[in-house]
C-alpha cells in the first residue's frame, strides 16, 4: 500500500508515458450500485485476475445512498490498465468506470493521520515541520501529537518520511479520493 | 376450535397471498421455464413442496448437483434457452460450483436457484450453511442473496434477463428458507432494464464499414468464428453462411463455434488451435486479414501469442468489450451482437463501395489452402483385419458415419480429453446447437449430464455422448437419471484404459513417465449398464465395431457402449504449448515437422 519513494508521479500527470510496456500508476473511479457484495466483486476481480491495488476508497456519494464511488489506485502497463477498466465495466452493478489518469487533468487527494511520540528537540522539530506542511495537530499530549494532513499522496509520503526520525509511532491513511478537473463529470 | 375458525377466516386472504416458493414458480413460469434440473434438501423443501402441487414446470431429479448444472447447460446450449437448476444450501450449492464456472467460461445462460438457511441464521455456521454468494461470485456472471420477500419476484426476472442478454452466463439466486416459506408479493417483469447493466448489441456502423473495407482489400482473408455466433442464434449462423459465401473467404472455427458454419462446406477449413487442422492453423498463421467473430483468442487457439497470425490485419467483433485487446491486439474492434454485426457486414459488402476484391489473390490463397488440405492431416491407418485392434479415431469416425446413416437429428456431447478432440475433428456439424462440449473449463464428466439435458429438450432426437472411460466415471451416476426418465441417450465410451490426453502429454513432454494416468480397476461397463437398466454393448475388434455401433444406435433405450481401443494413440495435429501455428506436430501418417517443446512451453498447460 505504501507508495515507494521516488515512484512515478503519474497520479499527477495528465497522461502516461505513451510507451506500451511502461507501467504507470492509474487512478480509476468506479460508480457502483450500492448493494451488498459490490465491493467484494470489485476487490475479487483484482485478486482473481492478478491486478494490483495500491489504495482503495469507497463511500456512498448520492443522497439516497443508492450509489457509491470507489477510487482505486493501481499500476500496470497501458494494456493491463485498459483490461482492468473493461473488466470492471463488465460487472453488473457497475454503472461507470473511468481511468482518471488518461481521461485528462484530475485531482487526487488523500488524508493521513500521523502519531509522533517524542519530547525535547525532536518534538519541536516535528511541530515545525508540521507547520511547514500545513498539517494540523488534532490531538496533543505532553509527549505526543496526532497530525492531520491532506494532499497528494507524494506530499503525504514526504511528511511521513520526515517524521520517521522524530518519533513516528503510527500512521493511518485514507487512500485516494479523486475527481476530474473542469466542468466534466463521471 | 378457535384456531380452526381463525384459519377459515384467514382463508380468503391466504388465497391471494402467495408463499415465496409459489412466487418463485410463478416467476419461472412467466419466464417460460418448462424444465428444472435439481436435487432436494432441507433448505429448498418449500420449493419442492410448491413444485409437487403444480404440473406446469417439470422437475428432473439428477444424482449429483454438478450434473444438474451440466444437464441445464446441455438443455440451454441445444435450445438457446435459459437452463434452470435447483439445489439445496451448503453442499448442494458447492457441488454446483464446477458447473457454474463451466457455464461462465463457455457463455451458457443459466439460472441456478440455491437454498439458504433462514436469514436470521446466516452467519451462525448453521447446518448446511455456506457463503454461497461469496463462493460463487467469481463463478457466475452475477449472483443474488434475496433477503426481503418484496425483492424475490423482481430478482428472478432480472436474473433471467442478465443470464440471457449480452454475453450469456450463469446467474445464481440464493434463497433463504424463510423467504420461500413466508408470504411474498408477485411482480411481473419490469420493462425497464437495470441502469448499470446495458449491454451493447448494435455494432458501430463506422467500425463495420472500416472492417468491410479491410476485407475487400484482403488478399489472404480468413473468418475465425466462435461460440458467440452460436449464442447469437440460428439466424446469425445462417447470416454467417451468407457472408462467407458472398465473400468467398475461407472460414475456420473454434471448438465452441463448431456448427456455426456447416463443417461440410468446401469453404470450411476445419477447427483451428492446439488440435486444429493443418490447413486452418497455417491459414491463420499466413492470412493478411483475420475476421474474428464471437471468438476470444483463447490460449488453446492462439498458441504462442507473439507468433499468432503475425502479419494479419485483425478485426474483432464481440459482445463483451473486455475481450477486445485482452490477448491479441486488434486493428478494428467491433462491440455488438454477432448476428447484428454479420448482418451489417453483409449490407456493407453488398453496397460494394471501394475497390473490388482481388479475385486473383483470393484464388491464389485458396490454392495455398488446398495444398495444405492435401496433406490430409487427420488421416490415420487402421488395420482392416477382422481381429485388428480398433483405433480410437476409427471408432469415433464410425460413430459419426453410422449416426449420419440413421438420418436422425443428432446432438453430440463429449467429456474432456483425446476423445473430445477426435470428436471435434471427425464429426461434421451442419447446424448450430448440435455440439455440446466443455471448452473453457475442460470439465471431465460434462458429457453424460449434458446429454440428459439435450435429450429432455429434444425427446425424439439422437443424443450421443462420446466419452472416455476416465471422464465418464466422473458423473456415471447419471445413468440413474437416464433410467428414471427413460432417456434413450447413447453413451459411447472410447476405452483406451488411460486418461488419454494426460498420457499423450506425459509421452511427449515428460519422457513417457505415465504417472497416475492408467485407468486401473475399471468397472465392467456392460454390467454397469445393465445394473442401471440400460443395454450394454462391447466391441474389441474391427469385426465387431460397425455391428456394435449400429445395434447401439438402433436400440430404442439408453445404451452404454464399451469400445475397447488401442492404448497408445495420440491426437494429432498438435501445436505444443509455447509453439506457433506453423510449428505443428503431425501424425505418423504425415511428415513430422520437427516441432520441439521448449522448456518455456512445458510451463504452460
Amino acid at each position: 500500500m505504501k507508495h515507494a519513494a521516488g515512484a512515478s508521479s503519474a497520479t499527477t500527470s495528465t497522461s502516461p508515458s505513451g510507451r506500451d510496456n511502461d507501467e504507470y500508476r492509474a487512478v480509476i473511479s468506479v460508480l457502483v450500485d450500492n448493494e451488498s457484495g459490490v465491493l467484494a466483486r470489485v476487490v475479487g476481480l483484482f485478486s482473481g485476475r492478478g491486478y494490483n491495488i495500491e489504495s482503495l476508497t469507497v463511500a456512498p456519494v448520492e443522497d439516497d445512498g443508492a450509489r457509491s464511488r470507489i477510487n482505486i489506485v493501481t499500476s500496470g502497463t497501458p494494456a493491463i490498465i485498459e483490461q482492468i477498466r473493461a473488466q470492471l465495466d463488465r460487472l453488473v452493478p457497475v454503472c461507470r468506470v473511468a481511468n482518471l489518469t488518461t481521461l485528462g487533468p484530475h485531482i487526487a487527494r488523500e488524508m493521513v493521520l500521523v502519531k509522533v511520540v517524542s519530547t525535547g528537540e525532536a518534538r519541536t522539530e516535528a511541530l515545525r515541520i508540521a507547520e511547514a506542511f500545513r498539517a494540523r495537530a488534532v490531538d496533543t499530549t505532553a509527549s505526543s501529537f496526532v497530525f492531520e494532513l491532506t494532499g497528494a499522496s507524494e506530499k503525504l509520503d514526504s511528511f511521513v518520511e520526515l517524521m520517521r526520525p522524530l518519533g513516528l509511532a503510527e500512521v493511518s491513511r485514507t487512500g485516494v479520493a479523486a475527481l476530474t478537473r473542469g466542468p466534466r463529470s463521471l | 376450535m378457535n384456531a380452526a375458525t381463525q384459519t377459515t377466516a384467514a382463508q380468503p386472504n391466504a388465497s391471494t397471498t402467495l408463499s415465496g416458493a409459489e412466487v418463485l414458480l410463478r416467476a419461472l413460469e412467466e419466464q417460460g421455464v418448462e424444465v428444472v434440473f435439481g436435487y432436494p434438501g432441507g433448505a429448498v423443501l418449500p420449493i419442492y413442496d410448491a413444485l409437487f402441487q403444480q404440473d406446469r414446470i417439470r422437475h428432473i431429479l439428477v444424482r449429483h448437483e454438478q450434473a444438474a448444472v451440466h444437464a441445464a447447460e446441455g438443455y440451454a446450449r441445444s435450445t438457446g434457452r435459459v437452463g434452470v437448476v435447483l439445489v439445496t444450501s451448503g453442499p448442494g450449492a458447492t457441488n454446483a460450483v464446477t458447473g457454474l464456472l463451466d457455464a461462465l467460461m463457455d457463455s451458457v445462460p443459466l439460472v441456478c436457484l440455491s437454498g439458504q438457511v433462514p436469514v436470521q441464521l446466516i452467519g451462525n455456521d448453521a447446518f448446511q450453511e455456506a457463503d454461497t454468494t461469496g463462493i460463487t461470485r467469481p463463478a457466475t456472471k452475477y449472483n443474488y442473496l434475496v433477503k426481503k420477500p418484496e425483492d424475490l419476484a423482481r430478482t428472478v426476472h432480472e436474473a433471467f434477463e442478465i443470464a440471457r442478454s449480452g454475453r450469456p452466463g450463469p446467474v445464481l439466486i440464493d434463497l433463504p428458507k424463510n423467504i420461500t416459506v413466508g408470504p411474498a408479493p408477485y411482480a411481473p417483469p419490469s420493462t425497464q432494464g437495470r441502469r448499470s447493466y446495458q449491454p451493447r448489441v448494435e455494432p458501430d456502423r463506422e467500425a463495420v464499414r472500416e472492417a468491410v473495407a479491410a476485407m475487400r482489400r484482403g488478399k489472404r482473408p480468413l473468418f475465425y468464428v466462435g461460440g458467440g455466433v452460436i449464442n447469437a442464434g440460428p439466424e446469425a449462423c445462417e447470416a454467417l453462411g451468407r457472408l462467407v459465401h458472398m465473400t468467398g473467404f475461407p472460414c475456420t472455427s473454434t471448438l465452441m463455434g463448431l456448427g456455426a458454419f456447416p463443417s461440410s462446406d468446401p469453404q470450411f477449413v476445419g477447427m483451428l488451435g492446439m488440435h486444429g487442422t493443418y490447413e486452418a492453423n497455417l491459414a491463420t498463421h499466413d492470412c493478411d486479414v483475420l475476421i474474428a467473430l464471437g471468438s476470444r483468442f483463447d490460449d488453446r487457439v492462439t498458441g504462442r501469442v507473439d507468433a499468432f497470425s503475425p502479419r494479419s490485419f485483425k478485426i474483432h467483433a464481440d459482445i463483451d468489450p473486455s475481450q477486445i485487446n485482452k490477448i491479441i491486439q486488434v486493428d478494428i474492434p467491433i462491440i455488438g451482437d454477432a448476428g447484428r454485426t454479420i448482418a451489417a457486414m453483409i449490407e456493407e459488402w453488398e453496397r460494394a463501395e471501394g475497390p473490388a476484391p482481388d479475385a486473383d489473390a483470393l484464388k491464389n490463397w485458396w490454392e495455398h489452402i488446398e495444398g495444405w488440405r492435401a496433406l490430409d492431416c487427420l488421416r490415420f491407418t487402421q488395420d482392416p483385419a477382422p481381429d485388428a485392434i480398433i483405433k480410437p479415431q476409427k471408432a469415433i469416425q464410425r460413430i459419426y458415419e453410422l449416426a449420419l446413416e440413421t438420418g436422425r437429428d443428432t446432438y453430440v456431447s463429449t467429456e474432456v480429453g483425446q476423445h473430445q478432440m477426435w470428436a471435434a475433428q471427425f464429426f461434421k456439424f451442419e447446424q448450430p446447437n448440435r455440439w455440446l462440449t466443455s471448452g473453457g473449463l475442460g470439465t471431465m464428466g460434462y458429457g453424460l449430464p449434458a446429454a440428459v439435458g439435450a435429450q429432455l429438450a429434444h425427446p425424439d432426437a439422437l443424443i450421443i455422448d462420446v466419452a472416455g472411460e476416465a471422464s465418464t466415471l466422473m458423473n456415471i451416476q447419471e445413468l440413474g437419471t437416464i433410467a428414471q426418465y427413460r432417456l434413450p441417450v447413447k453413451l459411447f465410451i472410447i476405452n483406451n484404459q488411460y486418461m488419454g490426453m494426460v498420457r499423450q502429454w506425459q509421452e511427449l513432454l515428460h519422457g513417457s513417465r505415465y504417472s497416475e494416468s492408467y485407468s486401473s480397476a475399471l468397472p465392467d461397463f456392460v454390467k454397469l449398464a445393465e445394473s442401471f437398466h440400460a443395454k450394454g454393448f462391447r466391441a474389441r475388434t474391427m469385426a465387431e465395431l460397425d455391428d456394435t455401433i449400429r445395434a447401439a444406435l438402433a436400440h430404442d433405450g439408453a445404451v452404454v457402449v464399451d469400445l475397447c481401443v488401442a492404448e497408445g494413440e495420440n491426437c494429432f495435429p498438435m501445436i505444443p504449448s509455447g509453439a506457433a501455428h506453423n510449428e505443428m506436430i503431425l501424425g505418423p501418417e504425415q511428415e513430422a515437422q520437427g516441432a520441439v517443446v521448449t522448456n518455456e512451453g512445458k510451463m504452460l498447460v
